[in-house]
């Protein structure tokens, strides 16, 4: 086996590690962390069924972003949509043989990741355009979206410039799901390409990627509009009352 | 007038372009260490501040899931930057919801997280340095937490939430805003924020029933400490004494007294507002809640009410029965605890009052929402209630009612600009620049339906509009009580 393969095949074994032991030990922690007192943003379902609405349109719809601003909405709505085509896409690399849904969205898919740049650049053109997107854009703002984008470019690089033997890139990552390790093909695109993808699954669990997960524990959007029929317990005893006295 | 301009009223809403530092100099004044010592903290800047103030970061995050993910999730998707009053007024971009939680979530990084640790030029990561406890200074006491950059973030990032971590983390420290802390201690001491005592309180009651009397004929009785009432009515100490307030008070008594209910104030709870939540402290909000329990149980009633106050009834609706319940005692057939509207409103559906609207026909009105009943709380039994029973309300009272432009009403409504603990002398220039576009929608209201009046039902909103509506050109008693109304219009005499 090359020395690159055992260096591709030793990053994606990392790479899904840390992504998925670092997503874990977040939503645990997300999760174990008291909720003091009850604070959803009203108006607010009154029911559990209500909040399962609510959250619903925000995570397909983004449903508060589309309130606050058309621009932002559309770009960002856009690429979210299309990085969720290409990502089915991307299943029959992993499939064998290709679920027949994952075939369904492939054509469609093709189209995804022009969208998908289209959009990022939208939102990254906002981030020079607008003076107050502008004041709040650390380095690692442009650096996220210039490191999607990167990936796009890659990967459309692959399909119109410069193919590469999707046929052993399969059998390579099917390799590492069996344990059954494969050359990985050599093409310059095609490891740029996975870099930068073993790169996003990296600091995925230590950025601001946490708003996937982030979104479904967010106590102003899941909480139900119900404290006067179901009194929320206290998270903590009023015995921090005479502590606080004290000090 | 102070040393600044009031902002021009614009037809139309603008976003202004940023101009950095501009507010930077508005602070209020700090709490002297009596006050701060007297509630709890320390009456100085202790020494080791920067490590105090770091594991106090450290604990608040460890105890508030909403704190976690807000400062995990946010994406810089700039959606919140053109929504708070205060940008808006001031155009500092500091006063940007994202820009102020990001004076909090720099540090945070710094010293909670791995990025900010190793590489903290790259994620904005920065030191709580005497300049950034400066920023905190300022910039965390101009949000009135009125939780409008919430409702438009993807994530329903709480700009309020951080700013009273970060109000709890100053005082923890010894910096304690003293406007906040002095009214905290007096509720605590003397059961209101004024520091009104019993007796100070039995005779301004008396004064009401003598004038109520003197008005309409019929004797309306404002009782105190009334043991055995039925229902406690807890309202804000304003009430008592300030214009329009004490309007709305007279009402709740006229309502009270035609619907034949039997009430009482307590002097040992005079307050509604609950200035502990303003400055983020559990504990002190739980003292103060604590008091409306002792209340209810010393005096044997069956009921609570709240009077018209916007984070009393915040406090009140969402958090009263986790700090001070299980409320088993009263009687489970009436939520608690009730808004003064919703038991008008009640009466109102079953005809119990009598109502002649053209009594206020001098007047064409409209309403301000106040921001912790619109997006913090709830009224009656369905969602968006707190929008429709004050409306109801309103309009069971008067011929003439418009409402203001939808981008400043119900959930996207826009502070008065003296919420969450800033209405104070000290920040006259933050609190008129703050109320900017609320005064651009009255003024659009004004002009397009001839608008007079704008009723509120929250004791920091009429304090508020009585001190900035004259810098906008309007007179003070433009803002009315939405009690006052109902008071104008209820028919007294002939009832029993
Ligand atoms: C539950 C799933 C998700 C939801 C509900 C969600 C929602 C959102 C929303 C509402 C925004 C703000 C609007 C915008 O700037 O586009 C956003 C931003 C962003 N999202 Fe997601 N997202 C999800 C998953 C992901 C994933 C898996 C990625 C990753 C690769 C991602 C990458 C980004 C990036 C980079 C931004 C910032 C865009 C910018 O810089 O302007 N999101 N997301
Ligand atoms: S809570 Fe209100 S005042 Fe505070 S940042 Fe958000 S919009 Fe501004
Ligand atoms: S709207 Fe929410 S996610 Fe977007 S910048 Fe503001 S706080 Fe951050």
């Amino acid at each position: 086996m090359s020395l690159l393969t055992i260096a591709f095949t030793l990053l994606f074994y990392c790479a899904t590690a840390l992504l998925i032991i670092g997503l874990a030990v977040r939503i645990r922690l997300y999760a174990k962390t008291p909720v003091p007192l009850r604070i959803p943003t009203t108006p607010a379902p009154l029911t559990g069924a209500g909040v399962v609405g609510r959250m619903f349109f925000e995570v397909t719809l983004f449903r508060s972003l589309f309130k606050a601003s058309k621009w932002t909405w559309i770009f960002g709505w856009l690429f979210h949509a299309a990085l969720l085509l290409v990502l089915l896409r991307h299943l029959r690399y992993f499939t064998d043989p290709v679920w027949s849904w994952v075939v369904l969205v492939q054509p469609l898919g093709a189209y995804g990741a022009f969208v998908m740049l289209a959009g990022l650049g939208g939102l990254w053109a906002r981030r020079f355009l607008v003076d107050r997107v502008r004041y709040i854009s650390a380095p690692s703002d442009h650096l996220m979206l210039a490191l999607l984008i990167a990936i796009g470019a890659t990967g459309l690089g692959m399909k119109y410039v410069a193919a590469t033997d999707i046929v052993a890139l399969k059998a390579f990552f099917l390799g590492l799901m069996y344990f059954d390790w494969q050359p990985i093909p050599t093409d310059v695109m095609l490891l740029l390409h996975l870099s930068l993808v073993a790169v996003l699954m990296i600091i995925f669990p230590f950025s601001k990627l946490l708003h996937a997960p982030g979104v479904f524990f967010s106590p102003t959007r899941n909480q139900i509009d119900n404290p006067r029929e179901k009194r929320h317990l206290p998270t903590r005893n009023a015995h921090s009352i005479s502590q606080a006295k004290q000090t | 007038m102070a040393d600044f301009d009031t902002p021009a009223l614009k037809p139309y809403p603008v976003i202004p372009p940023i101009e950095i530092g501009v507010m930077a100099h508005s602070k209020p004044y700090v709490a002297k260490p009596e006050i701060q010592q007297k509630i709890g903290f320390p009456g100085e800047l202790v020494d080791n501040w920067q490590q105090v103030a770091i594991d106090k970061m450290g604990e608040l995050v460890d105890n508030s899931r909403a704190l976690r993910v807000f400062l995990d999730s946010c994406v810089k998707c700039g959606a919140c930057t053109d929504k708070c009053h205060y940008y808006l007024g001031t155009s500092d971009p500091n006063n940007m919801p994202v820009a102020r939680q990001d004076l909090f979530r720099s540090v945070y990084r710094r010293h909670y997280t791995l990025a900010g640790k190793y590489f903290p030029g790259l994620v904005g990561a920065r030191e709580l340095d005497q300049e950034m406890l400066d920023d905190w200074y300022s910039y965390f006491h101009q949000c009135s937490q009125c939780r409008r950059c919430s409702v438009y973030c993807p994530y329903g990032i709480d700009t309020a939430e951080i700013s009273m971590a970060a109000r709890e983390i100053m005082d923890t420290i010894g910096i304690g805003q003293k406007y906040c802390n002095e009214i905290i201690g007096k509720a605590q001491t003397i059961g209101n924020n004024l520091g009104l005592p019993q007796p100070a309180l039995l005779d301004t009651l008396e004064g009401l029933e003598e004038d109520i009397e003197e008005e309409t004929g019929v004797t309306v009785r404002l009782p105190l400490d009334q043991h055995g009432a039925d229902i406690l009515l807890v309202t804000p100490s304003a009430d008592f004494f300030a214009e329009p307030h004490v309007d709305g008070l007279i009402g709740y008594a006229k309502v009270f007294h035609q619907a034949g209910l039997s009430w009482t104030i307590s002097s040992h709870a005079s307050e509604a507002a609950n200035f502990g939540m303003f400055i983020g402290s559990y504990d002190n909000m739980q003292i103060l809640a604590q008091r409306i329990r002792e209340a209810a149980l010393e005096l044997g009633v069956k009921r609570i009410v709240f009077g018209e106050c916007g984070h009393a009834w915040r406090v009140a609706y969402n958090f009263l029965n986790t700090l001070a319940g299980p409320f088993d005692f009263l009687d489970p057939n009436y939520p608690l605890p009730q808004h003064i509207c919703e038991v008008t409103y009640d009466l109102l559906q079953r005809n119990a009052l009598r109502m002649d609207k053209s009594a206020n026909d001098d007047k064409v009105l409209t309403f301000h929402d106040s921001c912790n009943v619109a997006r913090a709380s709830r009224m009656g039994d369905f969602e968006g209630g707190q929008f429709v029973i004050p409306r109801a309300v309103i309009q069971a009272s008067c011929n003439h009612f418009y409402d203001m432009p939808a981008h400043a009403t119900k959930e996207a409504t826009f502070c008065c600009g003296g919420g969450g603990g800033l209405l104070t002398d000290d920040l006259v220039e933050l609190r008129v620049k703050g109320s900017l576009p609320r005064m651009e929608a009255l003024k659009q209201a004004v002009d397009d339906y001839g608008v007079t009046h704008m009723a509120a039902i929250c004791a920091i909103c009429k304090s508020q509009f009585s001190k900035i509506l004259p810098y906008y050109g309007f007179e003070m008693d433009q803002v009315v009580s939405v009690h006052q109304l109902v008071s104008n219009a209820i028919q007294l005499g002939g009832e029993h």
